[in-house]
């Protein structure tokens, strides 16, 4: 039955027709286990399927501004000119956070302490070996080889790299004039690894390296992970609560779209390599019953979503910032002007 | 179909029937093969100018510098192909340089020096290397080999050529990790030492046995029947079994990406990380938009025309040979 449910599909998707009554997406890679989760429960309930092509972020933005999707998704929000340029409305629907992953034997996991500003340095070439003074400054009782650093890199543009660019850009102003923050940058040292599993891979295999790696995935695959000191001068361990704690304090209607960082934010437990992942859709949309679904769709994530999210380690938005979300869905429009939300 | 028909619905006559030739069935035979012979041209056809087209914008907005630049940088929409030309080149390089002796040394062992039974299981065995999946070389060399490299070879040799002339430079290692382009040409090697040794050996093999015997009647060594004989007579045709591991050990995408490193910079050292033009398309492809679409294609286009003009001399310097 199921194989003829997929044969069904597949049919379905070639003809690509009108009686589809799928919701079409496509986009970033990282939400991509919890779009699918959201999608086989929400299917269940109403019988509206959800058809995502993790295609990448790029991807995303790409198909949603030749309109073959009903929306994209993106890691790298868009900046407030481009949303309106296309006329693209933009939302965040979960959290995540990305964390630095270390090979450095005799180190047990979370015992390694980093501040921004010596990953940056690491990252730069500037700080070259694991007995560096200033990272042994920050870690007192902890024996740090006399070995050469191996820092690893995604070498496929992503939003992974955007996030952890981001944050360095907002701690260090050399890595910001040099680098930059953006979905693939120069790197002037270290090894590139193609996709989480990638970094992981070779952070695994390669003795004396870090890395870094979206949380969920850390946690899944049982990664070594270093701290990070936050904006309040703490370590707090990278976890749920840690990640809610970025957002608690952000403010979201800063950029248009939400369109903000939740790198570096305030607050003792905050975790500071911390973003949310959007979604785009046309605020004129051609085909607006589809997009309707689409809303729909998020607005049920975001109501019955929360548990899923949390179980694939995924940190929902806070009750006020959907609130806001489904307050600029108002901007969605039928062809006479009307809300179709 | 017809023609079988014609022979059975005759039972009485005699076995011996000169059948009419049916032209409208060799008609549309000699058309349908024409037409499959065709489809190859034109996709080849068809992907070269894809290639031309999609890649044109690069081509056009940097000019020669696309080929001669060593800048990749996204941000700023600036491409150059140098680092990962560089990177394919010397990458194949050095799996010739390992795989082409290795190669050489089996095809002469299986055909002049090993004993009967051993023959069949190492050259089965070699065929059967060949079948191996690329990505299957990629996540050996990533997994084993690599950190192994690191330990035993890299940080050893880094050690010892720091701070000398020039092979303080070659072999020098900043970080090492084992990955680079010399470790992507080690996997290289492994990967095109099946398709050379086994073709060698089939070149070895048709040599007329009487050379050889007269050879050793005139009391030549092994070695100088190796060496005199065997080797010139089946030159060209090793030359152009070289030609084709070289032309896979350029195009091989994914174990190199595995182990090559994966950095858009140029590195004076062989054991420093680098990228080959297939590594670079395959990490880039998925996020590129515009001009970095355009440059990716680009890059693909140099390959195509780099493994073309190898395949061309291989077929040129085998066609030579048949003529003998």
């Amino acid at each position: 039955m199921r194989k003829i449910l997929v044969l069904a599909a597949v049919a379905a998707g070639i003809a690509g027709s009108a009686q589809a009554a799928d919701i079409t997406g496509a986009g970033a890679t990282f939400p991509f286990p919890i779009y699918s989760k959201w999608a086989e429960a929400y299917k269940k309930e109403t019988g509206t399927g959800l058809n995502y092509q993790s295609i990448g972020s790029g991807g995303g933005i790409r198909q949603i501004k030749a309109k073959t999707v009903a929306f994209g998704a993106t890691d790298a929000p868009l900046k407030g000119g481009d949303l309106t340029k296309d006329g693209l409305v933009q939302f965040p629907t979960v959290m995540g956070g990305v964390v630095p992953a270390v090979n450095i034997a005799g180190i047990a996991p979370g015992k390694l302490k980093l501040s921004g500003e010596i990953i940056a340095q690491i990252y730069l070439g500037d700080i070259k070996k694991w007995n560096d003074p200033k990272i042994v400054a920050l870690n007192a009782g902890v024996t740090l080889p006399d070995a050469n650093i191996n820092p690893v890199y995604r070498s496929d543009g992503s939003g992974t790299t955007f996030v952890f660019t981001d944050y360095l850009s907002k701690v260090s102003a050399e890595w910001k004039s040099k680098i930059g923050a953006n979905q693939s940058v120069q790197w002037p040292v270290g090894i590139g690894g193609k996709g989480n599993e990638g970094v992981s891979a070779s952070v695994k295999q390669v003795a004396n390296s870090i890395g870094y790696v979206e949380y969920a995935y850390a946690k899944q695959n049982k990664l070594s992970h270093a701290l990070v000191k936050n904006a309040d001068g703490n370590f707090p361990a990278p976890e749920e609560k840690a990640f809610q704690a970025a957002a608690a304090n952000a403010n979201w209607q800063e950029q248009p779209g939400f369109g903000i960082s939740l790198n570096n934010q305030k607050g003792a437990d905050a975790w500071p390599i911390t973003s949310a992942t959007f979604i785009l859709v046309h605020a004129k949309p051609e085909n607006p019953a589809e997009v309707q679904e689409a809303l729909k769709f998020f607005d049920w994530a975001y109501k019955s979503g929360d548990k899923l999210a949390s179980e694939l380690d995924y940190v929902a938005l806070p009750a006020n910032v959907k609130d806001q979300v489904r307050a600029a869905w108002k901007g969605v429009t039928d062809n006479s002007g009307k809300p179709i939300f | 179909m017809t023609a079988a028909t014609d022979m059975t619905s005759m039972p009485g006559a005699t076995p011996i029937v000169r059948r009419t030739p049916k032209a409208t069935f060799d008609a549309v035979f000699r058309n349908a093969s024409f037409g499959a012979a065709m489809l190859v041209l034109v996709l080849l056809a068809g992907i070269m100018v894809s290639m031309v087209v999609g890649g044109w914008p690069a081509f056009r907005e940097f000019g020669l510098g696309f080929i001669t630049s060593s800048v990749w940088d996204t941000q700023n929409e600036q491409y150059g192909a140098w680092p990962a030309i560089v990177g394919t080149l010397s990458t194949a390089l050095i799996a010739l340089v390992i795989g082409v002796p290795l190669s050489l040394g089996i095809a002469v062992y299986l055909t002049q020096l090993a004993p009967a039974w051993f023959k069949k299981p190492v050259a089965t065995a070699i065929e059967l290397l060949a079948a191996v999946p690329s990505i299957i070389y990629g996540m050996w060399g990533l997994f084993v080999f690599v950190p192994l490299f690191a330990q035993y070879v890299q940080i050893p040799l880094s050690n010892i050529v720091e701070g000398m002339p020039v092979v303080g430079t070659i072999l020098y290692s900043r970080s090492p990790s084992g990955l680079g382009i010399f470790t992507a040409g080690i996997i290289l090697a492994f990967m095109i030492v099946p398709f050379i040794a086994s073709i060698t050996r089939d070149m070895l093999e048709q040599i007329p046995s009487v050379l050889r015997e007269s050879a050793y009647g005139i009391g030549a060594t092994t070695w100088e029947v190796v060496r005199h004989v065997l080797v010139p007579q089946a030159g060209v045709s090793i030359i152009g079994a070289v030609m084709l591991g070289l032309g896979r050990a350029l195009g091989e995408t994914m174990a190199v990406t595995f182990v090559v490193g994966n950095a858009n910079r140029l590195s004076a050292s062989i054991l420093d990380p680098g990228s080959t033009i297939a590594s670079r398309i395959a990490n880039e492809f998925n996020e590129a938009l515009g001009l970095q679409l355009n440059a990716l294609i680009a890059l693909g286009c140099i390959l195509f025309f780099v493994t073309f003009v190898v395949l061309v001399i291989a077929r040129l310097l085998v066609a030579r040979v048949k003529r003998y």
